[in-house]
């Protein structure tokens, strides 16, 4: 079995911004950003990073509430990713480039993926 | 200043197979500004991931697409093994880069032929999809399915391929790299086709980088990243290079696919030539706990599963990202500047799969 | 120059059949692995309903008062999980597709099954 190198850096919300133009600066490349729901109100996300075929992960860990930065300023492309965390998980980013203000992915339940469903329910 | 005025592009529009919507902003004929908006078929498939139990999402994660399935469904099983540190054995892994191969080439192919009916050359597309035709039986013949195989599992692979019909496969390849050799020429040589592609929508190495542009979009530009290169399922004993271009432009992103065609038949006759006997499956208990971002190279590009469980049945999350989400922001760099009658060749020549973007 | 690079194909396509087939006067390509849709013998089903567990699409229901087995097609993703998981095997994969309805309908099944009588024990102590 031949395991895909990846590491999981936590950082805080504060030193997201200069961690990111670090990596922009070693020549890093932007491969996701994504959220997951972690508990009542607290949402992790991960910024994956990836050169010569290693992820690095940067995790920050946050509430519904915390407004984060965005790293457009760095990564111009990643606004697919804020708009979509934004949509869905309804994390507030600040400063998107091209903020679609909650319409780049239309839902018919507002911030689907931040409520929790029971377990094994039905449909 | 000339007036600006706003075009809507899609969501129903001739050269796209799917749903996305691009407005333009237009000076005269040419494009200066793009904002795009997907969103018409989201299906929450990542939140399903809560209901479903983590053997059975294997079908799930397979309907995220309809074209590169069986790599979707591969991806996952992959991240799920690497979790419970699951032996695959090695029939297994040989099988799936051969089926992981055919759906490059059907996917490419069709792909060639939607280009071509981007620039009204109707006769090709139908060539394209014609030789295509013959991958797919070979798909149902081998697993039951044309687009959705669904052979993948955790653990292994759910049917085997009898030694007799590899060998065929392998010599019924030949004949369709003949087939492929005559209908790439086209695509390489024809003036017709090269008047419309050659420096249209050109994307430089760095904007193609830092843009985050994966697969053939960024290989057209000279981006040298595949992830096959990691070694995952057999990849790691097969030999093959990859392919890629400095141009940047339409043309180039075409060349990539077609040279891609011919290194995939050859990864395929490798696998069949080296394919060991031996078991197919192994045995899966227990449940996930831990989390893993699974990487696989996707005939569009780099495709990340994020999965993450908790000990239990149920998984956490999986998160999905798809090559075209991260080809969109590429896509709008190319279309700035561009005239206005060559944006569905532009459009069409990332290979926008959009019910994969949105899952 | 690249000019008549197209002439060869198109040659060779009007030399040649058509590839594709009258389809409802031919039948279509069917190959014996074919998943059309899932079949279903009564008389073997044990009521053990891992088939309803085992379901990504949710689209199978059994009721073990009233013995009865449904399926929704228009559910059912003929993933064949149901076909795999299932101990007694009464389930299978039939090549044929399912038709087109012009509405929603399950289709229901009667169990059949009836459990063999256990031998009876031979010696029975204190008796």
């Amino acid at each position: 079995m031949i395991t895909q190198e990846q590491s999981i850096i936590p950082i805080d919300v504060g030193k997201l911004i200069g961690s990111v133009e670090q990596c922009r600066n070693e020549g890093y490349r932007l491969a996701q950003i994504g959220c997951t729901k972690v508990g009542d109100n607290a949402f992790e996300i991960n910024y994956s990073f990836d050169k010569d075929y290693v992820l690095k992960n940067l995790r920050i860990t946050v509430t519904a509430e915390t407004e984060i930065p965005s790293i457009t300023g760095m990564y111009w492309g990643a606004f697919v990713y804020e708009n979509e965390m934004h949509d869905l998980f309804g994390i507030q980013v600040k400063g998107i480039n091209i903020d679609f203000k909650g319409t780049f992915i239309r839902t018919s339940v507002k911030y689907p993926f931040g409520v929790t469903i029971v377990k094994g329910e039905k449909p | 200043m000339t007036k600006q005025i706003i075009v809507p592009f899609g969501p129903q529009h001739p050269v796209l197979p799917e749903p996305i919507h691009l407005d333009l902003v237009l000076e005269d004929e040419r494009v200066v500004d793009v904002i795009p908006s997907i969103g018409y078929i989201h299906r929450g498939f990542e939140k399903l991931v809560e209901k479903r139990e983590f053997t059975e999402y294997v079908y799930v994660a397979e309907r995220t697409c309809g074209i590169c399935s069986f790599i979707h469904g591969m991806t996952y099983c992959v991240g799920v093994e690497q979790i419970m540190n699951i032996e695959v054995p090695e029939r297994a892994d040989y099988l799936r880069t051969i089926w992981s191969e055919y759906s490059r080439l059907h996917s490419h192919l069709l792909w060639l032929g939607l280009f071509a009916d981007s620039f009204g050359f109707e006769n090709l597309f139908m060539n394209a999809w014609r030789i295509r035709e013959r991958i797919l039986d070979v798909f149902e013949q081998t697993t039951g399915g044309r687009v959705i195989q669904g052979t993948c599992k955790i653990g292994g692979v759910r049917r085997d391929i009898a030694n007799e019909k590899l060998a065929e496969m392998s010599s019924n390849l030949d004949s369709i790299r003949k087939e492929i050799e005559d209908l790439t020429n086209v695509f390489l040589h024809d003036d017709t086709v090269r008047h419309r592609t050659r420096n249209v929508g050109v994307l430089s190495r760095e904007d193609a980088y830092h843009l985050g542009a994966v697969g053939p979009t960024g290989r057209g530009s000279g981006v040298a990243i595949d992830l096959r290169k990691t070694g995952y399922a057999a990849y790691g004993k097969l030999n093959f290079s990859m392919v890629t271009d400095s141009c940047g432009d339409a043309y180039s992103r075409c060349l990539v696919r077609c040279k891609e065609l011919f290194s995939s038949i050859d990864l395929i006759q490798q696998a069949i030539r080296k394919i060991p006997d031996g078991p197919i499956e192994v045995k899966v208990t227990g449940a996930p706990n831990g989390e893993f971002f699974c990487r696989a190279e996707q005939p569009r590009g780099e495709l990340v599963h994020y999965i993450k469980g908790n000990g239990t049945k149920f998984l956490v999350r999986s998160r999905i990202r798809t090559p075209t989400l991260s080809n969109i922001p590429s896509l709008i760099k190319m279309l700035q500047g561009c005239e206005l009658a060559d944006v569905p060749v532009i459009v069409l020549s990332i290979d926008p799969c959009i019910s994969c973007t949105e899952r | 120059m690249g000019f008549f690079e197209m002439t060869k194909t198109a040659l060779k396509t009007v030399m040649s059949r058509p590839a594709t087939i009258l389809y409802p006067y031919q039948p279509a390509k069917k190959t014996g692995l074919t998943r059309g849709h899932v079949a279903y013998d009564g008389s073997k089903c044990i009521s053990c309903s891992i088939c309803v567990k085992k379901c990504p699409s949710q689209a199978i229901l059994l009721n073990k008062e009233a013995k009865t087995w449904q399926i929704d097609r228009f559910r059912c993703v003929v993933c064949s999980s149901c076909v795999d998981t299932c101990p007694s095997k009464c389930l299978f994969m039939d090549t044929q597709y399912t038709g087109p309805a012009v509405e929603k309908s399950v289709e229901v099944f009667a169990i059949t099954y009836v459990k063999p009588a256990k031998p009876e024990k031979k010696d029975e102590p204190n008796q």
